[in-house]
């Protein structure tokens, strides 16, 4: 009863068990990559070799036509959790000189007063992303457009982490302390709604989204009515436009009216 | 002869100790999610609480009961000391501080990634490094289970190894290999991530990895349930075992086939081929047989035994078993934990049938009624067992010991069935708010109540359990006499190298991975672009 002589070919439990095994092996191997691809009715191969590939999970490509292109400029900008994360002294700088052309609109301490966006304290990469996708045309506006196409990459960047760097004002509308609304906290499952809260702050911010308290309502309401309809549609993956199609004007109205009376927490977005 | 009791039974106290907390985790879970508790208006808290659970039930406390019932029966059943008993107390260490250091940064909502990892899902580092730690203080005890093994054999050549020690070792080496899955996908894939040094990740090529973990944990977890069925029941019950080469065989069969199946985990995920999930389907299914094996064998030991204490007709034996034996309660009571829940899997790893249930309540259900059932009940008979060995005083109140294991089992089956109806109807699993108003779900209001009432059930079960055990302590000193496993009706006195020995079966075991896996993970390591942004969770911006 030595080791030894377990792999040998002259042990017959050797034999058994390593047969066995093989022979299961290749039996499945043989239905699940040659007989099953082929019992599929509407899939034709070339060859075995093609439906072996095929069910080994090869990827092919099945069509030599080339993919449609859409009829508008999509958003290539790439944001990850961690981008504009370290915004230099000069460029905080160099972008408090660049913010005096946005003043008119954006107010001159980021606070709007004109229902534009308040940028005060707003993600650096919330605000970099808009402006590269306003730049390409991804997202078009009269009056953004015309001011975003002269901006350099180097603007864009020092733009973003000046308005991170300025402290969240709070804002004019006093605190209502009503409830959230219902699909801010917990979204509508069953029209696939997330929670606004989940991206926007409040339960989790997801990297790209902006923080929306304090935000005019007006402006809100028209960037949920313009995904809705497609005239905004700089949003990855239709992230935004799903959610707004499936929601009610009586909730696209409620959000806004909610996150509008929100005080924004006094933080700063590069200083976390 | 056990000679590290105070080994075992800090191995004992602590996997129970942290079973008990994330027990309750699991009630307020099944609470909160149910319609009895408004909305908490925060899933983070859920998906922390759901974290700490799963990685507490699955990584912690069954590898530490598999480690102290492993030196158990190295020490009993070889009748020699434990070699290496310094390094085993370094494993018991290193568990204890990767439990604490993975839970730190769990209980301050920084890796709320579920015990599955999920990536592209990043969390905190130190959670994946105190799971590292777990893993690596396991691998300890499996090195110390090989070593005194292998002086055993030195010592008495040609003898046939006791089953227990057969089993317990095939189980650590099961668990060995394993978690090479996990650690590959841990240490190359998600703690370069988690530590900043890479912002992308290869997530299917993740779920490969944590598959090729995920389903031969469970037989890991099982093991010392199959041994306490072989090695502890038949002398529980005053019979013997019906066969001893049988019971070899039902752990070789785990040894070898439980390791190559795991994609069927993954019958939803587009970077596997279908040909391999039909394969690892296929190769799910032998994995019945060493069950079917067992639940002969444990029937046929059952029905002699009763038949020797004068059990008449063809069903009239079952009467005479002692159902007053806590253990025979509680094997019984698995026996039909592992029916139901054996049958939920062969439609979990029907390639066809899955696609019903893939990734609702079902899967949730069956899991627990697999581990938090069959399995763990028979982690509470070993307990009652062994415990009187390890404390030196008897475990006086038996009705106390059938009234937890008899809640347990109500409570199991409550908390399971329900959860399984719900999945057919397609609630889906890892959600932590339902809205029941919704007339698509109010449907599933009772049941998830119902369910719900199962786990505080499980509460009050495991507080008997603390009870039998606290009262142990204040019990009078007794003599237990020496601790022996079960013998065979025929006694084996010599087998064949094959069954006496692993090597084959590791061999197997290898050669099977290579084949079912090594395909489906280098075709993804060579596919370009493959990796996507990751996901980190729980820093606040």
């Amino acid at each position: 009863m030595s080791a030894e002589s377990v792999f040998s070919l002259r042990n017959r439990w050797f034999i058994t068990a390593v047969g066995i095994t093989a022979g299961l092996f290749l039996l499945t191997a043989v239905v699940g990559l040659i007989v099953l691809p082929y019992a599929q009715r509407d899939v034709t191969f070339t060859s075995i070799w093609d439906a072996i590939c095929s069910a080994a999970g090869v990827p092919q490509v099945r069509s030599s036509a080339a993919p449609v292109q859409p009829d508008f400029k999509v958003s290539t900008v790439v944001v990850t959790a961690s981008m504009l994360g370290q915004p230099s002294q000069e460029s905080i700088g160099r972008g408090a000189t660049l913010a005096q052309q946005c003043a008119i609109c954006h107010g001159p301490v980021g606070v709007s007063r004109a229902d534009s966006p308040n940028l005060a304290g707003q993600y650096a990469s919330a605000i970099y992303k808009q402006l590269k996708d306003f730049t390409s045309g991804a997202r078009v506006n009269a009056i953004m457009t015309p001011f975003a196409v002269s901006l350099s990459e180097q603007d864009m960047v020092d733009l973003s982490a000046y308005y991170a760097y300025l402290p969240r004002l709070p804002a004019y509308h006093p605190e209502q302390g009503k409830p959230a609304p219902r699909i801010v906290v917990n979204g509508a499952p069953m029209r696939n709604i997330a929670a606004c809260g989940s991206c926007h702050g409040a339960l989790d911010n997801k990297a790209g989204s902006p923080w929306l308290e304090g935000q005019s309502a007006a402006y809100i309401r028209t960037q949920l009515q313009a995904f809705a309809s497609g005239a905004r549609r700089n949003d990855i993956s239709q992230q935004m436009r799903n959610i707004a199609r499936q929601m009610t004007p009586e909730e696209i109205d409620e959000v806004a009216q909610y996150y509008a009376s929100q005080p924004p927490q006094s933080r700063r977005a590069s200083s976390e | 002869m056990l000679n590290s009791r105070r080994l075992i039974l800090a191995h004992f106290w602590l996997a129970f100790g942290v079973f008990g907390l994330a027990l309750l985790l699991g009630a307020w879970q099944m609470f909160v999610r149910s319609p009895l508790q408004a909305w908490i208006s925060n899933p983070e808290w859920y998906y922390r609480s759901l974290t700490a659970h799963g990685t507490v039930m699955g990584y912690v406390f069954p590898t530490l009961v598999a480690m102290g019932f492993g030196y158990a029966i190295s020490e009993a059943a070889l009748k020699q000391a434990l070699i290496g008993r310094r390094w085993a107390w370094a494993g018991f260490w290193l568990i204890a501080v990767g439990a604490v250091t993975a839970m730190v940064p769990v209980s301050m909502g920084l890796a709320s990634v579920l015990y599955t990892f999920y990536p592209p899902l990043i969390g905190n580092p130190f959670y994946y490094i105190g799971v590292v730690l777990v893993v690596v203080g396991s691998w300890i005890w499996v090195a110390l289970m090989s070593i005194n093994l292998h002086v055993w054999k030195r010592d008495h050549p040609g003898e046939p190894v006791p089953l227990a020690m057969f089993a317990n070792v095939a189980g650590s080496y099961l668990w060995a290999w394993t978690a090479v899955g996990a650690a590959l996908e841990l240490l190359f894939q998600i703690i370069p991530v988690a530590l900043g040094l890479r912002s992308t990740i290869d997530a299917g090529l993740a779920r490969v990895f944590f598959s090729w973990t995920l389903h031969a944990i469970v037989y890991f977890w099982l093991i010392p349930t199959y041994i306490a069925y072989y090695t502890i029941f038949p002398r529980a019950i005053g019979g013997k075992l019906y066969s001893d080469p049988m019971g070899r065989l039902a752990f070789i069969l785990f040894l070898v086939v439980s390791m190559p199946i795991g994609i069927h985990h993954a019958f939803a995920d587009p970077q596997v081929g279908a040909g391999f999930k039909f394969i690892h389907s296929a190769f799910t299914a032998l994995v019945a047989l060493p069950t079917l094996l067992t639940i002969f064998t444990i029937c046929a030991t059952a029905e002699v035994a009763a038949r020797m204490r004068g059990g008449r007709g063809p069903f009239g034996w079952i009467k005479a078993l002692p159902w007053s034996n806590p253990i025979m309660l509680a094997t019984a009571l698995s026996f039909v934990m592992l029916g139901f829940g054996g049958a939920g899997g062969l439609i979990n790893m029907s390639y066809q049938l899955n696609t019903t249930i893939h990734n609702t309540q079902w899967i949730t259900g069956h899991f627990h009624l697999i581990f938090g059932g069959a399995i763990v009940i028979m982690y509470f008979a070993i307990t009652y067992d062994l415990w009187p060995h390890l404390t030196g005083r008897a475990l006086t109140s038996v009705r106390l010991m059938r009234a937890q294991l008899w809640l347990w089992f109500i409570g199991m089956i409550v908390t399971t069935f329900p959860w399984h109806w719900v999945g057919i109807l397609g609630m889906p699993r890892r959600m932590a708010f339902f809205d029941y108003s919704s007339p698509a779900l109010a449907a599933d209001a009772m049941s998830v109540t119902m369910s719900a009432f199962g786990g505080f059930i499980l509460v009050a079960s495991s507080i008997l359990f603390f009870a039998v055990l606290i009262q142990n302590r204040r019990a009078p000193q007794a003599e237990p006499g020496e601790y022996r496993f079960a013998t065979a009706i025929h006694p084996p006195i010599t087998l064949p190298a094959v069954l006496n020995g692993h090597a084959l079966w590791i061999a197997l075991m290898v050669g099977l991975t290579v084949t079912n896996y090594g395909f489906p993970i280098m075709q993804l390591l060579v596919t370009p672009e493959t990796s996507v942004p990751a996901v980190y969770v729980g820093a606040e911006k």
